[in-house]
């Protein structure tokens, strides 16, 4: 059974998952959701034939038929105050902005474990870009430490995201211990002005104990950015992964580099904003992950 | 030697030869070697001593390299050491956290230095707000200010001082102003906050114009300029805080920093434990020609002897791209690029870099 799903946050991010969703036919929108009577993502979902509303949660929560999912595409703050409500009224919430209220969420790495909670968080859009590579060496060997660069282009940077740049290094590196399973993560965040705007890239850096396998650790990697492009076509390894050996000042381990380009699909934001894209398309995938596992036990 | 003019504007020194210049030791200071740095600057009458990662707090990683000890342990080192002079830390929003500023004001550090792209200044705001909410001495750092026109680096200098910056620094970190790109940027932030705020410069030698556009600054408004000793930095290095002084002395411009003092640091305390002195050679000339962020050299050399292809034509691609600090990761993928290329340039290993 395909469950039906609500979009709060009509903004680009809330219009692009549209698109997304509407594609993949693995969730049925029920209803985009603002405050902003001119806001042009409602006038794109009424367009598409999906009930547009700018009366906010309120107006949500108050239908005789509530979605099985809302996807909270709004702020932190906002979704501080809406997640009780939807808590309260039955809808599980896919988060995709910084509350972090429920759990770190990665659906090649540990949708399982989390599938049956109330509110799943969608991390970072670097955290998606990278903690599967984090995953994907330390399912192999022991990662004592993990650190990934993302560099995103300017324009692809909003207001909140500028504001609060911490954020998403904090964030990151707390998941990529967490659901990635470094023992210590690290991540930095790099604005690049230049036009054409860059495509976003994410390097992935493991420290890897001396002997370990590297073809077994290479081949986890290529099986998980395999995985990954089933749901972000435009994810790619710009080349092979590259492996150093132990060094004195890494504490004797040695080191997997991985360096990925994450192309958007250009459903509604432009291709170079890859690293908006993954959050959508990652949310997605979790949307469609939930249905299958609802046709499963229904 | 004429003594100052009575209408001589001051100029403060700011060292930041055991921050920019961890670049050129691959962060591998010692503990014992910044009490010594320390100890000569501060007697030297040196008002202000960076300390950190070269990258900034928090920048000890795979990417930027690993220091030797712990900056913090560093910094507390360098406070305790100094007798008059501030002791300062950069950071970089993307790379060094609010946490990570709270911990150098907990080991000492009473100036944070706030550094962001040329246009991206809107990163800051938090990191100012806490830093003052700390009572340090704030400044602002515009790196590779020559990607943004003189205009476009007065509003990003506003956006700083709006979030709290007492100063705000035209940074050159390509070493690529040739004189007039300087005087213009300086005179334009100069023009937009001169009236609330200090404005400084830190220059690059890459073009050997380090010291040249720090005096031009000077003349357009400035009133912090950066040095490092022996001109240890990235790239082709600082300008030499030593020369700044005896040029700035030449120009009777007090900066309080006595001449033979800061020599005999540069010479006696700093020298004989610098590898291999920074130097215009082919690859920092390209950075400055190309504008490509200094601290990328010695990424480049590394990653030229590891894939067999020139540094230099690695730095070229990079400015190319138009890559900004921080993106040290990008130097692997464009020598992987090259090495894949059937036409590309090639070293044996041996040569390089």
């Amino acid at each position: 059974m395909t469950l039906t799903a609500a979009i709060v946050g009509p903004g680009n991010i809330g219009t692009d998952l549209l698109v997304k969703l509407r594609r993949d036919g693995a969730v049925d929108v029920t209803s985009m959701v603002g405050v902003d009577p001119a806001s042009a993502g409602l006038a794109r979902a009424a367009e598409l034939g999906v009930t547009a509303s700018a009366g906010g949660v309120d107006w949500l929560l108050a239908q005789d038929d509530l979605p099985d999912l809302v996807f909270e595409a709004t702020s932190a703050k906002a979704h501080l105050a809406n997640a009780p409500r939807y808590r309260e009224a039955g809808v599980k919430a896919v988060d995709l902005t910084p509350a972090a209220i429920g759990p770190f969420v990665c659906p090649p790495v540990n949708l399982d474990a989390t599938a049956g909670l109330p509110n799943l968080n969608m991390i970072t859009c670097g955290g998606q870009a990278t903690i599967p590579i984090v995953h994907a060496v330390s399912r192999i060997v022991d990662v004592a430490y993990a650190e990934i660069v993302a560099s995103i282009a300017s324009r692809s940077a909003g207001p909140g995201t500028r504001a609060n740049i911490d954020e998403f290094t904090e964030t990151t590196a707390r998941a990529i211990e967490e659901v990635g399973g470094a023992a210590r993560g690290k991540a930095i965040i790099v604005l690049n002005p230049v036009e054409p705007p860059m495509i976003m890239r994410d390097t992935v850096f493991c420290a890897i104990p001396p002997g370990a396998d590297t073809d077994a650790v290479g081949a986890s990697i290529v099986a998980m950015v395999d995985q990954i492009r089933t749901y972000v076509p435009g994810y790619a390894l710009r080349a092979d992964p590259q492996f150093d050996e132990p060094r004195d000042d890494w504490d004797g381990d040695g080191r997997v580099g991985v360096f990925l380009e994450v192309r958007g699909n250009g459903d509604h934001l432009p291709e170079w904003a890859g690293n908006l894209d993954i959050m959508t398309a990652a949310a997605a995938r979790v949307g469609a992950l939930l249905s299958e596992r609802r046709a499963v036990t229904a | 030697m004429t003594g100052p003019t009575p209408t001589a504007k001051p100029v403060r020194l700011t060292d930041s030869t055991l921050r920019d210049g961890s670049h050129a030791m691959a962060h591998r200071f010692t503990e014992e070697q910044v009490r010594h740095v320390v100890h000569a600057l501060d007697g030297a009458g040196v008002q202000v001593i960076e300390v950190a990662h070269g990258d900034g707090l928090g920048g000890s990683s795979f990417t930027y390299g690993f220091s030797l000890v712990d900056e913090l342990k560093l910094i507390a080192a360098a406070v305790d050491e100094a007798t008059r002079a501030k002791i300062a830390v950069l950071c970089l929003p993307g790379v060094g956290t609010v946490e990570d500023l709270r911990n150098a004001h907990g080991a000492g550090a009473s100036v944070a230095r706030i550094a962001t792209h040329c246009t991206e200044a809107d990163i800051s705001a938090g990191h100012f707000a806490a830093a003052r909410a700390l009572g340090m001495e704030t400044v602002g750092f515009l790196m590779l200010s020559h990607r943004a026109d003189p205009a476009g680096l007065a509003a990003q200098a506003r956006i700083m001082v709006d979030a709290g910056a007492q100063c705000v620094y035209v940074v050159d970190s390509a070493g690529a102003m040739v004189l007039g790109d300087a005087q213009e940027r300086v005179g334009a932030v100069a023009a937009e906050i001169g009236h609330e705020a200090e404005i400084g410069f830190h220059g690059h030698q890459n073009l050997s114009l380090g010291v040249a556009n720090s005096v031009l600054a000077y003349r357009n408004g400035a009133t912090q300029i950066d040095g490092a000793l022996c001109a240890l930095g990235a790239g082709a290095g600082n300008a030499p805080t030593e020369i700044l002084n005896a040029t700035f002395d030449r120009l009777g411009v007090p900066t309080g920093v006595d001449v033979a003092a800061a020599l005999a640091a540069a010479e006696e305390v700093v020298r004989p434990f610098v590898p291999r002195l920074p130097w215009p050679d082919r690859s920092s000339i390209v950075q400055g020609h190309a504008g490509v962020y200094s601290s990328f050299l010695l990424h480049a050399e590394r990653a030229a002897v590891r894939y067999g292809v020139p540094a230099h034509a690695i730095l070229q691609k990079v400015g190319e791209a138009g890559y900004v600090g921080g993106q040290e990761d990008m130097i692997i993928d464009i020598a992987l690029d090259l090495a894949r290329a059937d036409d590309g340039p090639r070293i044996a290993a041996e040569e390089a870099p």
